[in-house]
């Protein structure tokens, strides 16, 4: 195999689509003077966080010009009616409980959808949704984990102290070890909720082909074919009969792999009944009551060292806030329980969560699912360690390291997949070394004296991680080369800007022997292939990369196959390169890939020039044997799908530094450098684009973004305006160092990148600013006004100072 | 219920003025990308809903339809403004210029047929899922126009109104720098000032249509 | 996110305007830039039954620079305001401001004299028209009348405008011999709304002393908030402390999710010096070239925007 495109910077295909007003993004559907126009959705949303239902009255909005239908959880029939699905159930998960697509007698969030209102457009579907009255019966909310916890209210009647889930991993015995150590802290942290906030909220587009009895839908989804599953079951219509495509999504990170969301429900529902075509595009201030959020967490460490700062025993315990249904179950918090022991191997280690209940909107992954708050807790806990024993924070870091000659090394618990934690691979001392001398860590306390001397405050830290990667079950794909020699490449997993249809298409260039520019590739469109599993949890390179290299190396073999029946060689003689299959050492004897396309079916119309190229080729047929050889196929094609036994593990460690405006607190990021491990890179350019992109979101997690509800649980800052994402003056310009361990796991040796820039960049921070300012940083987002607040009480509350002598 | 709103002549241009009932439509026509388009709406659709629905023109797209974000980001009469903060109706005899009028590949498909902005963000990986792109690229095409030689400082200044979610940012103000170097020298090559990689892709640049989603 | 329905009113002259004002009433609003009304009626946290949209009206785009200072029409788009040489020549804190005023694309659309009629004590424009004693002109069916900035300010978006009335210019007074400006704001992100702002405006004699300080504050109070600090200033060796101080009792912040009332009274203190600094900096170096340079950009000029 000549290695041409795996691991170079190809420039992306989508690019010249999407740069000239050619994506198609599922509002685009059927716009435009000769568009089929879609009826257009308009939601009543519930005003209220907590309330039953008592009546609603339509008869003003039914005389608004253009409705066209209007629809409440009456108007579900069978399934539809019933509460959503619980995806991912577990033995933890004892109270588990779902909304429905139309609330049906108690709304438990600000934001859960009434009442559907579908029109000619959007603005008179509106104009409807504000002509509906509602009579409500106010209920307590339960806002906060505090509330929850305290349960004087609960959000749902049978579930009385709010827990919906609890759970308990150890690995030894914790609690013993940290009361034995030498010495022991103790000590609460906590994360606030943000969220995903895609530039294209969600949006679904339904048709109904009355004649034909189906469905299409578009989503803007990160798992297409099990929209499609659930769209099926909840409207009673055979799998056959759907097709769920996933068309250009304008980004995801987390919050479209929900599914089926109540509008993936009821636009396909009142499609089928009109007979029209019906969209639902959500608009911002829907986005941001009735999507999802994550991150909130409140953390309780207790933690046991030696003097050299080894964790001898270390005891979690936390708090998860799940919002007001589980349809995920309990994925970020297994995730924090799990991954906050990043690349350390403390002696024995106990976690307990309790995920509770509040009248707030769901919590679902958002990129980092429940990472960044565990390495925060474990990041957090190492400064506090290396402060408490007066050391260098890199010097206890190492001590607790994971070493390269350990590798598989079993963290001994259960991980999110359901299989042990196992790390496949990882050099984690080299990526401090690296990463120490890329932020220039040793020189910089002279740096920071010298700074000080001129009144300025700065500030280093850092944050290190391990990520499992590429979660099972399984992804597929089919390759199929055409007669004109070009290839077409189908996978079921969905894409929302991370350039799959370059970096498939690299994969199936090398492994077959084909030209880039010959590959097409199509991803989430379940009439094209219709098992997979989705996008997330930087999954989609691991699992999609090595079934497409799978499915290719399966194509390439049997064109060499029947190359070798018609050159009269074996097929270990043939070579395929820029779709030529030539023999090794002879390249005069030599056939298209397009041809042999021809060749591999007996059905041979000469539709096309190498149709009848091919036939120069064409042997006469034995008359005793069939034309489709015993387990032949005709067609050149190969399908195949990877299914791995575990996650692989990526790696990677950030280090900032920070200066504090003495006076405003103001907190600048001068300097932030990123040293990153995902294995092999299959394109150096997508992989540095996502570690770029997950580092702005964690800088806006770290000092922007936190979704601020009021008691009664109305979103504050439900608008761009004052739900603080960063722009380009708030990210900081970062280096970027790749180190390479290959993951022994996957025929590429490669590891996932998606999510990785995202996680330790809170840690980082909280780090930095700690050592800028000398006090403890125990909770984030931080912004000027807390940090102020801060280095206000600092003086009276001498137990927050982390070193001598920095007062304010 | 239509309404015919007068036209008047000013500066050559048919600007809307008269009355338009509530719930009425009206015609709107507009220069978009160099065409005479209208179509019938009411007064108080957006100038981004009707590019987008009305007129077909989906290259621009809506973020969050209260002017924050940027993705709606459209030339009106040469001048970066949001298309969800006019509506249809004020821009009426005015010229629009969308993301599709920045530039179309020419038949044989060769990415270097687009213009520099667009070709910029190709060569840079300035964009990921597109949905803000088009906002950055108007902007950045008026911004060079204006300032056809940008210090990085300046390159953040020009998209410093504009939200990504995907990129991080660094790669978009690398393709200012690198637009405004094409819209010079539309031969330029791509260095390493731009991008870490020494564009080992240019054996795979002449991939065709984009096809497939 | 749609607006609810209204009746578009297209005016071609001010006349035209006022009558339709003069018709509908309370049941109206006016249309200029729009940055600000239009995502309120996206939200549909206003739904005026009548909307007159002024874009096509002749006339009202007009800056016009001489002795007194700049006046501007109601149809002055912040950028064009804000790149006109003239306008920061007459005076500078047009200039030191409006950069400051959202980001370049949203300055694009709205205009001055629009952000100054929605009276938002958050707006960096009202500030300093009230800073520098400016007036906003405000014509109806009735006439005309002319109102100073501090009366023009009743509330937190509300202004002294009649619901009949347009504000059809705004007048800002020139910069004073011996005078010198800066405008300083911390916000969240660039170009959000400040925490809290402040413009300064100041004097000194020929000897570099400083005989006056005025500051108007952003974000910190219910209406524009503007404060004489000569005498702080002038206090003594811990000048800026006692600046600082007498800054942080003039203001009136109150929390939101973005910052406590104590940390905006900080930032008050701290950017009032700050900006005090700026602005005798720019005086001082105003009285020292200005025998060189003789009374120049007070020319009468007159340019379309």
């Amino acid at each position: 195999m000549v290695t041409r495109y795996f691991g170079t910077a190809v420039k992306r295909t989508e690019d010249l689509r999407l740069t000239t007003g050619h994506g198609r993004y599922t509002d685009d559907v059927g716009t435009g003077p000769d568009g089929e126009h879609a009826l257009e959705v308009a939601y009543l949303r519930s005003p209220h966080a907590h309330a039953r239902i008592l009546d609603i009255d339509v008869t003003d909005a039914l005389d608004v010009e253009g409705v066209v239908a209007i629809y409440t959880h009456e108007d579900l029939e069978g399934a539809a009616g019933e509460p959503l699905p619980v995806l991912i159930p577990h033995p933890g998960l004892h109270a588990a409980r779902t909304g429905y697509a139309l609330a049906k007698d108690t709304v438990r969030h600000v934001g859960e959808s009434i009442v559907m209102v579908v029109a000619e457009n959007r603005y008179l579907a509106e104009d409807a949704v504000n002509r509906i009255r509602v009579d409500y019966e106010f209920l307590a909310p339960v806002v906060g984990i505090e509330a929850s916890r305290a349960a004087a209210s609960t959000v749902h009647d049978d579930v009385p102290d709010n827990v919906a889930a609890h759970l308990v991993q150890e690995r030894g015995d914790a609690r013993a070890a940290v009361a034995g150590a030498p010495h022991t802290l103790e000590y609460d942290l906590s994360i606030e909720r943000s969220a995903s906030m895609p530039l294209e909220g969600k949006a679904v587009h339904a048709k109904w082909d009355a004649d034909d009895a189906s469905l299409r839908v578009y989503s803007s989804t990160q798992a297409s074919t099990s929209v499609r599953a659930a769209i099926a079951a909840k409207l009673g219509l055979a799998l056959g009969k759907v097709e769920v495509i996933a068309p250009d999504v304008g980004g995801g990170f987390g919050v479209k792999i929900v599914h089926p969301w109540p509008e993936e429900i009821t636009v396909p529902m009142a499609a089928m009944r009109l007979g029209r075509p019906v969209k639902w595009t959500e608009d911002r201030r829907e986005h941001f009551i009735s999507a999802a959020h994550e991150r909130g967490q409140e953390h309780h460490v207790r933690v046991g060292f030696d003097d050299e700062g080894r964790i001898l025993g270390l005891d979690v315990t936390f708090w998860h806030d799940n919002g007001a249904y589980t349809p995920y179950g309990i994925i970020c918090p297994i995730v924090t329980s799990t991954q906050l022991l990043g690349p350390y191997k403390p002696a024995n280690y106990r976690v307990e969560f309790s995920s509770v209940y509040t009248n707030t909107v769901i919590v679902t992954p958002y990129r980092g699912a429940g990472r960044p708050q565990g390495v925060f807790v474990m990041e957090r806990t190492m400064d506090r360690i290396a402060q408490y024993l007066g050391r260098d924070r890199t010097q206890v870091r190492s001590a607790n390291f994971i070493l390269p000659d350990e590798f598989p090394y079993d963290q001994g618990l259960i991980f999110q997949d359901g299989r042990p934690l196992i790390y496949d691979s990882g050099n984690y001392p080299d990526q401090l070394t690296m990463l120490k001398e890329m932020i220039g860590w040793d020189e910089f306390p002279a740096l920071q004296q010298q700074a000080r001397a001129s009144g300025r405050l700065l500030g280093i830290g850092l944050g290190c991680y391990v990520e499992g990667t590429g979660p099972g079950p399984y992804e597929g794909a089919h390759v199929n080369v055409q007669t004109d020699g070009s290839v077409e490449v189908a996978i079921g997993l969905t894409s929302q800007g991370q350039g799959h249809q370059t970096v498939f298409a690299q994969i199936v260039a090398d492994e077959l022997g084909v030209d880039f520019d010959k590959i097409r590739v199509v991803t989430g469109d379940t009439r094209r292939f219709g098992y997979a599993v989705g996008t997330f949890a930087s999954r989609a390179a691991v699992m999609s990369g090595s079934a497409v290299a799978l499915a290719a190396r399966k194509t390439k073999a049997k064109a060499l196959r029947v190359a070798a029946d018609v050159l009269e060689c074996n097929p270990d003689d043939l070579e395929i390169e820029s779709g030529l299959i030539s023999m090794k050492g002879n390249p005069s004897t030599s056939i298209p890939l397009g041809q042999v396309a021809v060749l591999s079916n007996p059905l041979r119309y000469a539709f096309d020039e190498a149709a009848k190229a091919a036939t120069q080729f064409a042997k006469p047929a034995d008359p005793d044997k069939p034309p489709v050889a015993e387990g032949e196929e005709p067609g050149l094609e190969g399908k195949d799908y990877y299914s791995p036994p575990r996650s692989t593990f990526a790696s990677g460690m950030h280090a900032a530094i920070v200066e504090i405006d003495a006076d405003t607190s103001e907190i600048a990021i001068r300097k932030y450098c990123v040293v990153h491990d995902c294995g092999n890179l299959i394109n150096p350019m997508i992989v540095e684009g996502q570690v770029h992109g997950g580092v702005a979101q964690g800088v806006g997690g770290a000092l922007y973004e936190v979704m601020a509800y009021d008691e009664s649980g109305q979103l504050q800052n439900a608008s761009f305006m004052d739900f603080l994402m960063p722009y380009v003056t708030e990210v900081p310009r970062l280096e970027l160092g790749h180190q390479m361990t290959p993951s022994p796991l996957n025929p590429l040796g490669i590891k996932g990148a998606g999510e990785a820039g995202v996680i330790p960049v809170a840690a980082t921070i909280a780090s930095a600013v700690e050592d800028a300012v000398g006090l403890r940083i125990d909770a984030m987002p931080l912004n000027p006004s807390k940090l102020f607040e801060l280095r206000a009480t600092a003086t009276a509350l001498t137990t927050n100072q982390v070193r001598e002598g920095l007062t304010p | 219920m239509s309404e015919q709103v007068r036209s008047t002549s000013r500066n050559g241009a048919e600007v809307a003025t008269g009355t338009v009932p509530a719930g009425a439509r009206s015609t709107v026509a507009v220069t978009v990308n160099g065409t005479h388009r209208s179509a019938e709406v009411e007064s108080r659709r957006t100038l981004s809903d009707y590019l987008r629905h009305d007129l077909g023109l989906t290259g621009t797209h809506v973020g969050c339809e209260h002017g924050v974000c940027g993705a709606c980001t459209v030339l009106l009469d040469g001048t970066p403004v949001r298309s969800c903060l006019v509506f249809a109706v004020t821009a009426a005899g005015h010229q629009v210029t969308t993301a599709e009028g920045l530039g179309q590949l020419d038949e044989s498909g060769d990415p270097n047929s687009l213009s520099p902005v667009q070709r910029a963000f190709r060569d840079c990986h300035a964009l990921q899922c597109g949905f803000c792109t088009p906002g950055f690229m108007t902007t950045i095409t008026a911004g060079i126009a204006e300032n056809p030689d940008p210090t990085r400082d300046e390159a953040v200044e020009m998209i410093a109104g504009n939200l990504c979610r995907c990129t991080g940012y660094q790669n978009i103000v690398d393709a200012v720098l690198r637009a405004a170097e094409l819209a010079k020298d539309p031969a330029a090559p791509l260095t390493d000032r731009f991008t870490e990689h020494s564009d080992a892709a240019h054996s795979a640049d002449q991939d065709a249509d984009g096809a497939g989603a | 996110m749609k607006p609810a329905p209204f009746t578009w009113h297209g005016p071609r002259t001010v006349d035209e305007a006022v009558a339709v004002l003069a018709e509908v009433g309370h049941e109206g609003k006016v249309l200029a830039g729009g940055q600000s009304l239009i995502p309120v009626l996206a939200m549909r946290l206003a739904e005026p039954a009548h909307l007159v949209d002024i874009n096509a009206v002749a006339g009202l785009d007009r800056i016009v620079v001489d002795a007194t200072g700049v006046t501007i029409g109601a149809l002055v788009r912040h950028a064009s305001l804000e790149r006109d040489d003239a306008a920061a020549a007459a005076q500078p804190l047009l200039r030191q401001a409006l950069r400051l005023v959202a980001h370049p694309t949203i300055r694009n659309r709205g205009t001055t004299v629009g952000s100054l009629a929605h009276a938002d004590p958050s707006g960096e424009m009202t500030s300093v028209l009230t800073l520098l004693g400016g007036t906003i002109t405000a014509r109806s069916a009735r006439g005309e009348r002319t109102i100073p900035a501090t009366e023009f300010f009743v509330g937190p978006l509300e202004s002294a405008l009649a619901a009949d009335e347009l504000a059809v210019s705004a007048h800002f007074p020139a910069a004073s011999a011996g005078t010198g400006s800066a405008f300083v704001e911390v916000a969240r992100r660039h170009g959000d709304y400040a925490l809290c702002g402040v413009g300064a405006v100041a004097t000194v004699d020929p000897a570099g002393a400083v005989t006056g300080l005025r500051c108007g504050y952003l974000s910190v109070s219910e209406t524009p908030l503007t404060v004489d600090l000569t005498d702080a200033w002038n206090s003594g060796d811990d000048a800026a402390a006692a600046t600082a101080a007498a800054a942080r009792a003039a203001v009136d912040p109150l929390p939101d999710i973005h910052a406590t009332a104590e940390y905006r009274r900080q930032l008050a203190g701290v950017l009032t010096v700050r900006a005090a600094e700026q602005a005798v900096a720019q005086a001082v170096q105003r009285v020292g070239t200005m025998g060189r340079d003789n009374e120049s950009g007070h020319n009468e000029e007159d340019r379309s925007a």
